[in-house]
């Protein structure tokens, strides 16, 4: 039933695309087609959510290749990314009624919108190989697409050039990994696959490597992430929260479902790439991030950090399960996916703040915002809301699933593995490091734009956005907060997922007294949001109840101290550059060369000093800047080709034939 | 009744906390004062500045906004709860187990969060480079602390103070980790308290200074929270040092009221040890430049690091 419904709201959603073509001249579109949207996102995340059985649902429709057509399947794993997809595309559908009013070419965005909703929910259905990367493949396009609706720009333009590169060769990935699951039987639909011999030992190695290059350059994992930073600001605002809160989940599902699913029971060794690579993407990630002046390059890096700290408890779930430790195993797991969950909410809800923010000021730049929090009240205090969750401190969403994840590293030194042994802290303080510098990161960006004096005229006279974007970012940051007060009903919904994947299941946390979090025993951690929040609730209340009472309640304004030497001019505050100097200069150059050069004229010269930063990103110099310059000379040989005689095309001709009989009569 | 009487315990423990702080930042000056042979004011002094402020009207920058306004009281209910959730007296009181070493880590990084925010609200230079380095320094101080707890915890097999200060006094026993631990915490103690030689917490007006910097605007009752706020976070560190290092006389769960008597007297001298070391720290050594912090800070990472890996390759180091 439930699956049923999914397939026709899927169904429904790409008829919304066709319709919005046909719309394509009405006033009306905008409203229409969104509406559309958030109610079958509704209707998908009702789907994904209604107790089932405990057996999975499965359908076949006679579509795509003729004689196999097409499977599809939703299990507890899909169901759980159903809801997340979904909760993304209704909030996003929603913030974009109002949002949408803003843009000057709607017909560039309407037909994409929903088909890209359409394609994120038929990836997380399919259940053969074939449906799988044509719903893979399509996703991929339609945000291409979407990236591309603002094609004036040249900066959107490369920005796409190289999505559609960097998403083709993921999905190439992707497809020569079910090449070799398939096998020489070639039973491509997910069944079969589980159900066939698991090769040797090289052949999975071989499959994890593809796998974390195709949902890894889907994901953002470091050195793939190029294209997300460029991509995900390129879109408008509500297109980028659901390609980084939302499509980034998408792929960590694809590396699930694969990896935990088919490619049969782990080695110990998958794991170190996995955590390895997680911990990068989480350092290089957040330290990027930190330097950034452009809001949303900030939060799309900031996406980089957290598909990090996912794949590290994603690898430590790994390591757990192929050494049999099934509490360990399902605890990690769990934390992955409440992890997968809160970051979907509260990246969704920060992009939104920063398409409320461009719409109200035009500006992206957050050297160019400053005291908004006075001319946008409302948009500030989600913000901030999100900031905090983000930043993972208690009592919101962040701060459980990160603790869950230290938990997990808590419990590694029983791993019989050296290698793991010696790995595993180094990448706890990984872990640790991108948590604080996630906070410093946060403080910068809400500080810079939202906090101080406006810096340009657009920011000071920003008017309060649209009351549909508010009702959106609203639900969201309460979504939040319920996640971090009563994540144990969170940590039950995920307990049947950990059950199937990794076989074991921390205790339900539904039964403990108090609604306290305890993942594996009261002597060792528990954890109550509520009380916490309770706690600090009423400690504010008693204190300022104190004050009130027994202090002096005199308030005047008056002009800012500053020692002595208030200036009246905005550019005298502190800058976002200026405020991540300390980092740039203590931790920047691990992640990146970043060299400050001051130009300072000669005495009596009367041109203006100059104050520069220069900044290279280590992995676009050390592997694509290499990669493109071995293209660019293999494309300077061939070109010699363009102009050879038809003797000589003939004589090609001949040697490729010849070179072929070859290969087959000597092939066994 | 057991409730009722646990209820009090924990009360007890919240008003200790609070009304010891101020005392035991009074004691330190006084210390620090006399060491240098200067008579220095009465240890009762920080009690007197704070009811002075609380009298004052307060005086708010012309834009400042309600996060500027709420901050103190949130910084303050976050550092109060943190500190209560130390066992300082008895061990396994009521809300221990709502939140562990972890959370209260994380609890002191809302706290600072919020104060940052607030350095950088009125729009001023000197909030802003406190803002900055007090964020810098954090991004070594709090991944160190986590690394200095994952020490604790891999030893007592428990991230939960009440079942780390158990396990310290039922296993008395000299680790190699331990040593590399304790270092580790008192270097994040320093800086995050901005005692010398991070910070100063006695001058105005430096380019050096971090935490004065990011208060400059408060005045009045605000300042007096956000005070009380700071002195509430030093206690906490001294307690937290004790409660893991030197556990003794810490009254059991279910103790009596003798026990926890005796309990709070000798944390009451644990308190007096700390702060006496800490002033005699602070006049042996200078301020260092900011951007030598990060090496001090970087020490005690490395140091948690260190001791993590020792105990991932042995149990017994």
């Amino acid at each position: 039933m439930s699956l049923t419904v999914a397939l026709l709201s899927i169904a429904a959603l790409l008829g919304a695309a066709g319709l919005a073509i046909a719309l394509a001249r009405s006033v009306e579109a905008t409203r229409i087609i969104y509406g559309l949207c958030f109610g079958f996102s509704l209707i998908l995340f009702v789907a994904a959510v209604v107790p089932r059985g405990a057996a999975a649902l499965t359908a076949a429709l006679p579509l795509g290749l003729p004689w196999i057509g097409a499977h599809f399947r939703m299990d507890v794993l899909s169901a759980f990314f159903l809801a997340i997809v979904n909760l993304g595309g209704a909030a996003a559908s929603l913030y974009a009624i109002g949002y949408g009013a803003h843009e000057k070419h709607p017909s560039r965005i309407l037909p994409f919108f929903p088909a890209f909703l359409a394609g994120m929910n038929l990836v997380l259905l399919a259940d053969d190989a074939f449906s799988f990367l044509v719903a893979w493949e399509f996703m991929s396009l339609s945000s291409w697409a979407l990236v591309m609706a603002h094609h004036h720009d040249a900066e959107n333009r490369r920005a796409g050039f190289i999505y559609l590169l960097m998403a083709s060769f993921g999905t190439l990935a992707l497809l020569m990994a079910f090449g070799l699951l398939a096998g020489s039987v070639g039973g491509y639909s997910f069944a079969d696959i589980r159900d066939a011999a698991h090769g040797p030992s090289w052949k999975s190695g071989l499959v994890l490597a593809l796998v974390l290059l195709g949902a890894g350059s889907k994901a953002g994992l470091v050195p793939l992430h190029i294209w997300l930073p460029l991509a995900h600001p390129a879109a408008p605002s509500h297109v980028s929260a659901l390609m980084s809160g939302v499509m980034t989940k998408v792929a960590i599902y694809g590396f699930i479902r694969i990896v935990f699913d088919l490619l049969g029971p782990p080695e110990f060794w998958w794991s170190m790439p996995t955590l390895t690579l997680g911990a990068i993407t989480a350092m290089l990630g957040i330290l990027s991030a930190t330097i950034q002046s452009d809001l949303k390059k900030l939060l799309a890096y900031s996406t980089i950090e957290n598909i990090g700290i996912i794949f590290v408890a994603l690898g430590l779930a790994l390591a757990f399960k192929a050494n049999g430790m099934a509490l360990p195993a399902a605890l990690a797991f769990t934390a992955a996916l409440f992890h997968v969950f809160n970051h979907s909410l509260f990246k969704s809800l920060l992009f939104f703040g920063a398409g409320a923010v461009q719409g109200a000021t035009g500006e992206r730049d957050i050297e160019r915002l400053g005291g908004l929090i006075h001319s946008m009240p409302r948009t500030a205090f989600v913000f901030l809301g999100a900031c905090l969750a983000i930043s993972a401190l208690p009592p919101l969403n962040g701060f459980v699933s990160e603790w869950l994840v230290f938990q997990a590293v808590l419990l590694s030194p029983s791993l019989p593995q050296w290698s793991l042994k010696l790995l595993v802290p180094a990448v706890g303080v990984a872990l640790a490091l991108s948590a604080a510098l996630c906070a410093g990161c946060f403080v910068r960006a809400y500080g810079v734009a939202f906090l101080g004096r406006a810096r340009s005229i657009a920011a000071k006279d920003a008017r309060e956005t649209d009351p549909w974007s508010l009702s959106a970012m609203s639900g969201l940051l309460a979504l939040c907060l319920l996640a971090g007060l009563f994540p144990s009903y969170m940590i039950d919904t995920i307990t049947p997922a950990a059950k199937l994947f990794v076989g074991g299941h921390v205790p339900t946390q539904g039964d403990i007294p108090w609604m306290s979090i305890v993942p594996i025993a009261e002597s060792r951690s528990s954890y109550n949001g509520l009380l916490v929040f309770v706690f600090i609730i009423f400690s504010a209340s008693v204190a300022a109840l104190i004050v009130r009472r027994f202090g002096s309640k005199a308030i005047r304004r008056g002009p800012a101290w500053d020692c002595g030497y208030p200036d009246p001019s905005p550019a005298t505050q502190y800058t976002g550059s200026s405020f991540a100097q300390p980092i740039r200069r203590t931790l920047g150059n691990v992640a990146f060369v970043a060299r400050d050069h001051l130009d300072m004229p000669p005495p009596g010269d009367t041109r203006p000093a100059r104050f520069g930063i220069e900044v290279h990103d280590r992995v676009w110099d050390g592997i694509y800047t290499p990669i493109l310059r071995g293209v660019e000379f293999c494309a300077d040989q061939l070109n010699r080709m363009n102009y050879l005689t038809i003797q000589e095309y003939l004589g090609l001709v001949f040697i490729a034939l010849v070179g072929l009989l070859l290969v087959i009569a000597i092939w066994p | 009744m057991a409730l009722i009487s646990d209820l009090a315990a924990q009360a007890a423990q919240m008003i200790l906390v609070l009304s010891l702080a101020p005392l035991l930042l009074g004691f330190t000056r006084k210390t620090k004062a006399r060491l240098l042979r200067r008579r220095g004011p009465s240890i009762f002094q920080p009690y007197r500045d704070l009811l002075r402020l609380m009298r004052k009207e307060v005086v708010l920058a012309d834009n400042a906004s309600w996060l500027f306004r709420s901050a103190p009281y949130l910084i303050f209910a976050a550092t109060w709860v943190a500190a209560a959730l130390v066992p300082t007296f008895a061990t396994g009181l009521m809300f221990n187990w709502s939140a562990d070493l972890i959370v209260i880590t994380a609890l002191l990084g809302s706290a600072r969060f919020f104060l940052a925010l607030a350095g950088m609200d009125v729009g001023t230079s000197f909030g802003g480079i406190g803002s900055s380095r007090e964020m810098m320094f954090a991004s070594l101080a709090e991944p160190a602390m986590i690394m200095i707890v994952f020490v604790v915890a891999l030893i007592a097999g428990s991230t939960q103070l009440s079942e780390i200060a158990f396990h310290m006094l039922s296993h008395i026993e000299l680790r190699v980790s331990y040593g590399l631990a304790l270092i580790g915490l008192v270097i994040v103690a320093i800086a995050e308290n901005g005692r010398i030689p991070v910070d100063n917490p006695a001058t105005h007006l430096e380019l050096t200074m971090v935490h004065e910097a990011m208060v400059l605007e408060y005045s009045g009752r605000h300042l007096a929270v956000i005070e009380l706020a700071s002195a509430l976070k030093l206690l906490l560190y001294v307690s937290l040092i004790a409660c893991i290092f030197a556990p003794w006389g810490l009254a059991p769960h279910g103790a009596d009221f003798r026990g926890m008597a005796f309990g709070a007297v000798a944390f009451v001298a644990k308190l007096a040890v700390g702060g006496f070391l800490l002033a005699l720290f602070e006049v042996s050594t200078a301020k260092m430049r900011v951007f030598r912090v990060p090496d001090f800070l970087g020490a005690a990472l490395m140091l948690g690091l260190l001791g993590t890996l020792l105990l991932f390759v042995s149990r017994s180091l």
